[in-house]
């Protein structure tokens, strides 16, 4: 856990006094990241530097842990606090092994306990050990050495992570890659991060929680969800910009909205069923599944109304399906691509799931705005 | 690189001895009969030259390098560095000159103005290499939890050899061009057969001093290119 009382930072310039940090007060729960978000020069890494007290604070305590950090050595403390640097700052005349041990080294752990560990950790964000174990950083691509400075900050495993843009300088592409491996990672972890970002796609899909900065203030720390859906202030509003209802699919999955899991057919199940399943479910559409419960195909109102016969007939194949884990934002793209309304949702072994459609998704999307306006009213 | 100088070493040697041993009806024969003796006893006193200038120069520059490279010197060092540029571009004769001027004649002074001659590169090529280690790795090695001391000899040490070792090799090139000058002030060393074979018209005399100088010279530079190759992490340096 890491929480700031009245944080405040004032560099003193040649130009008079900048508040860099203006008595920022939050709190970051143990095993949780918050992602500090903001305009450029906002505060978010003097913020990050006076935990570890790379800054020394004008005012206000820090507490990790429910430690004072005044009361503790800065070197003891920083040993114990995980570090990534913007500009990665692997160092160039250690290989990989000695760089990520460099903490561990500092500690005085045993050289075999501590190059295990690293290999360990090169494996776990999918650099092979042997190759890269006693390769230099130079030797190492940019989204390469990016994962070493990572695992490095891991590996006397701190409970505390701080990280300056730790996903900046690598492409777009591979950065959801390493998104995804530190997510996956996180969840074994359970670190207490906090981590300094400039790309609000980024803090909505990794952060517990957002801390947006404006001018060294602390404006709004809420969670993703929350802070897309009630921005508390114009400055947020237009800082998430315009799309932000439709960034929050990306935070939503199919297993979310999907609907309706009960209602299917069987191929050899008669017509009149089928209608009076879609009129209760109120779609005009029904998924027949196989003798498994897996999704086959589907069924069209119009298709099968006044007529008589097996549904083996009448049935079309399904153009695509959505996976439950999914998030909603693959699920819109999908059907757009294939032009429908709708998607009939599987788990991973193509089992029948239910249904997603776009109005049950707009409809999860303004929920929360349909809720304010019910409160406001009365 | 490394190749390529050796196979420059060998070619060099190779012209010398086939222009004077093949041209001048075995000239080289001739030096060597009638000077072995004495440059068997002036090499000596040239090495110690070299040596002992050198070696103090290194001992004493590194340190004083490292020193005003310190973020508490930080106000005072750029005014030294600026000193030691200056310094740099008075010839080593006349520092010679000068050393003599208030030491006497006599090894001490020989040796006091080649170590001086010797120390500034040194000292400017250790300031400048460490200064130059970028700051945030500093910033990640203090974040990390080293102490100054630390960062000192794992990070900003291993980052600035190869510029170090840069400037110790010109430093030592310019000490073994020095050291025959330094015959001129009493100190003795292979200058005493060049100058006197100047003197005397004597080419024999001049070349038995000039072609121990020479291959002295690219011996040092050899010796410590071999050091700062294999002594310097691969992963800082260029010549590997
Ligand atoms: N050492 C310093 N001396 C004086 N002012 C500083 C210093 N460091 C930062 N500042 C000022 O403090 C403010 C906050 O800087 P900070 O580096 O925390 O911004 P940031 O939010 O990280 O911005 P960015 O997204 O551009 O990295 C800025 O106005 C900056 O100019
Ligand atoms: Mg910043």
């Amino acid at each position: 856990m890491i929480r700031m009382e009245n944080l405040t930072k004032v560099f003193d310039t040649p130009g008079g006094d900048v508040t860099a940090v203006n008595n920022v007060n939050m709190e970051v729960p143990a095993g949780e990241i918050c992602i500090l978000l903001g305009p450029s020069g906002c505060g978010k890494t003097t913020t990050l530097k006076m935990i570890n007290g790379l800054i020394p604070k004008s005012a206000g305590k820090i507490f990790i842990d429910g430690k004072d950090t005044d009361t503790v050595n800065p070197v003891q403390l920083r040993r114990n606090i995980g570090y990534v640097i913007q500009q990665i700052g692997l160092f160039p005349n250690m290989t990989i092994e000695d760089n990520i041990c460099v903490v561990p080294d500092l500690l005085g752990w045993e050289k075999a306990k501590s190059r295990k560990r690293a290999a360990e950790l090169l494996e776990l964000v999918n650099l092979v050990p042997s190759a890269f174990l006693k390769r230099y950083p130079k030797e190492l691509s940019g989204g390469q050495q990016q994962r070493v400075g990572v695992i490095r900050a891991l590996a006397a495993d701190p409970p505390v992570l701080l990280m300056d843009e730790p996903f900046g300088a690598i492409d777009p592409i591979n950065r959801a890659v390493i998104q995804d491996e530190f997510l996956k990672m996180q969840k074994e972890l359970k670190k207490t991060i906090m981590f300094v970002s400039h790309d609000i796609d980024e803090a909505i899909k990794m952060a517990d929680k957002v801390a947006i900065f404006k001018d060294g203030i602390l404006e709004q720390y809420s969670a993703p969800d929350d802070l897309l859906a009630r921005p508390t202030n114009d400055f947020i509003a237009s800082f998430l910009g315009q799309d932000r209802t439709l960034k929050r699919l990306s935070l939503l999955s199919v297993g979310d909205v999907k609907f309706g899991e009960e209602y299917k057919v069987h191929g050899e199940g008669d017509l009149a069923n089928a209608i009076g399943q879609m009129k209760e479910l109120g779609h005009q559409n029904i998924v027949v599944t196989g003798p498994q419960g897996r999704a086959r195909a589907f069924l069209h109102l119009n298709d099968i109304l006044g007529k008589k016969g097996v549904i083996e007939e009448y049935r079309q194949a399904l153009p695509a399906v959505a996976n439950v884990k999914e998030d909603l934002k693959t699920a819109v793209s999908t059907m757009f691509r294939h032009d429908v309304s709708w998607l009939a949702c599987v788990d991973d072994d193509g089992f029948y799931k239910g249904y997603i459609t776009q109005k049950a998704i707009s409809h999860a999307l303004s929920a929360i705005y349909r809720d304010e306006k019910q409160n406001t009213l009365r | 690189m490394r190749a390529t100088t050796s196979v420059l070493l060998v070619f060099a040697a190779g012209i010398m001895f086939s222009l004077l041993l093949l041209n001048n009806d075995g000239l080289l024969i001739q030096i060597w009969i009638n000077f072995a003796d004495d440059v068997d006893f002036l090499i000596r006193q040239h090495i110690y030259l070299v040596v002992l200038s050198g070696g103090l120069a290194i001992l004493i520059a590194v340190p004083l390098g490292v020193w005003l490279s310190r973020p508490y010197m930080r106000k005072f060092a750029e005014g030294a560095m600026q000193g030691l540029n200056v310094g740099t571009t008075v010839p080593t004769l006349a520092v010679l000159a000068l050393s003599m001027s208030f030491l006497g004649i006599g090894v001490l002074p020989a040796i006091f103005a080649l170590w001086i001659a010797t120390l500034l590169p040194i000292v400017r090529n250790t300031y400048v290499g460490i200064r130059e280690v970028p700051g945030f790795l500093i910033e990640a090695a203090t974040g990390m939890g080293m102490t100054r001391t630390q960062i000192l000899l794992r990070i900003e040490l291993p980052n600035a050899l190869y510029v170090i070792f840069a400037g110790i090799r010109t430093a030592l090139a310019i000490n073994v061009g020095t050291v025959p000058l330094a015959f001129l002030i009493g100190a003795g060393g292979l200058g005493e057969l060049i100058f006197t074979g100047i003197a005397l018209d004597n080419i024999e005399m001049m070349l038995a001093g000039a072609i121990p100088v020479a291959l002295l010279a690219m011996l040092v530079d050899f010796i410590f290119l071999q050091i700062q190759t294999w002594s310097i992490s691969r992963g800082v340096n260029p010549l590997r």
